[in-house]
């Protein structure tokens, strides 16, 4: 019986060091990063959201640059609904230097982000969450104290063609979630640009 | 003569400095040129783009193979991610680089609808590496290769 117990706590620990961040269902936890204007945010700063618009983004990527505007609309349309997006950057800068944080300073200043643009220093967000590229979404729903991830994937299904768009992933997920409904896909996959980890 | 045959070489002339043409595919042709093979062959099928900086780090150590197993049973395949609309790009990025091997582009719509078919594990970055032999995959890895973790991996496969 002693054995066992040894054997399923060693499982349990197994377990954990090879997850890979976030399934739908889990519990995000919340993070403390620096915002491009200098303050630190943290989802807890937000006592009136429903949920998060998690997007794990940079300056260099193509597709990311790609979907800056739809993440733009994104805030503008579900904001005002009590869904915030927090843009996060998770890459080492010191690999591309595009997304330094000086450059992340200049990008939400040209643009006039009207959400906070985050630096994911540490990159332990990043990993936490398990996001592989950029840009990466997480739709979170806040459930008392808990923020539950409810979308894990790709904004639409055409990263080339705004107009070419069939289907709008987190667009279908936050309405869906605003309306009570269950989400689906509650997750996809699309092509972007690794994170780049530092070594 | 002298004019004719000088004709002759010019016009000879772009075929031999220029690479392979890269050919634009969809999902399903792009699986006739390695999944659905069914001989004996190693088909190497890399995921790249010209804007992905570690999948250009990384073309040079795929070069080395293909030009080392040129005539042997393993076959080169890369597939550009690019947008059709950089098709002129990304020729004459391979033309440059003097890319061998079979040269796509994927044109291939919605990426949810393929990535878990090349490998459920794939998240969708790039580079990308597949292999197939006799029809089966033999090998996935997301991420990039060093000259010598690649030639390593062809050599048990092969």
């Amino acid at each position: 019986m002693k054995k066992l117990a040894i054997l399923s706590a060693a499982f349990i620990a197994l377990c954990s060091f090879v997850s890979t961040g976030y399934n739908v269902g889990d519990k995000a936890m919340d993070f403390k990063l620096k915002n491009v204007d200098g303050k630190m945010i943290s989802m807890s700063d937000y006592p009136n959201a429903k949920g998060f618009i998690v997007v794990f983004t940079c300056n260099h990527c193509p597709f990311a640059k790609a979907y800056e505007n739809r993440i733009i609309a994104l805030n503008n349309m579900y904001a005002p609904k009590g869904y915030y997006v927090i843009a996060i950057n998770p890459n080492d800068p010191t690999q591309v230097d595009e997304d330094s944080y000086a450059n992340m300073q200049v990008r939400a200043k040209a643009k006039n982000y009207a959400f906070p643009y985050v630096i994911d220093e540490t990159q332990e967000v990043a990993h936490a969450f398990g996001a592989a590229h950029t840009p990466h979404v997480f739709v979170l729903q806040k459930s008392g104290k808990d923020y539950i991830v409810k979308y894990i994937g790709a904004i639409d299904d055409n990263s080339d063609s705004e107009t070419a768009v069939k289907q709008k992933y987190v667009e279908d997920a936050v309405n869906n979630l605003l309306a009570g409904k269950l989400v689906n896909p509650a997750s996809t996959k699309a092509i972007g640009c690794g994170i780049k980890w530092k070594s | 003569m002298r004019y004719t045959k000088l004709g002759f070489i010019l016009f000879l002339f772009p075929l031999l400095i220029s690479g392979n043409k890269v050919i634009v595919v969809n999902f399903e042709q792009l699986q006739s040129y390695a999944m659905h093979k069914t001989n004996d062959t190693l088909y190497v099928m890399n995921f790249w783009a010209t804007w992905c900086d570690p999948c250009v780090k990384e073309l040079p150590a795929f070069q080395a193979e293909y030009k080392k197993y040129a005539n042997r049973k393993v076959k080169f395949i890369f597939v550009s991610m690019n947008s059709v609309r950089e098709l002129t790009k990304v020729q004459n990025f391979t033309d440059n680089q003097k890319l061998g091997g079979q040269l796509l582009l994927l044109n291939g719509g919605n990426p949810n609808d393929w990535i878990d078919k090349v490998d459920s594990s794939w998240s969708g970055s790039i580079p990308a590496t597949i292999m197939y032999k006799s029809g089966k995959k033999v090998y996935f890895r997301e991420g990039e290769f060093t000259s010598e973790s690649l030639e390593k991996i062809i050599q048990s496969k092969k």
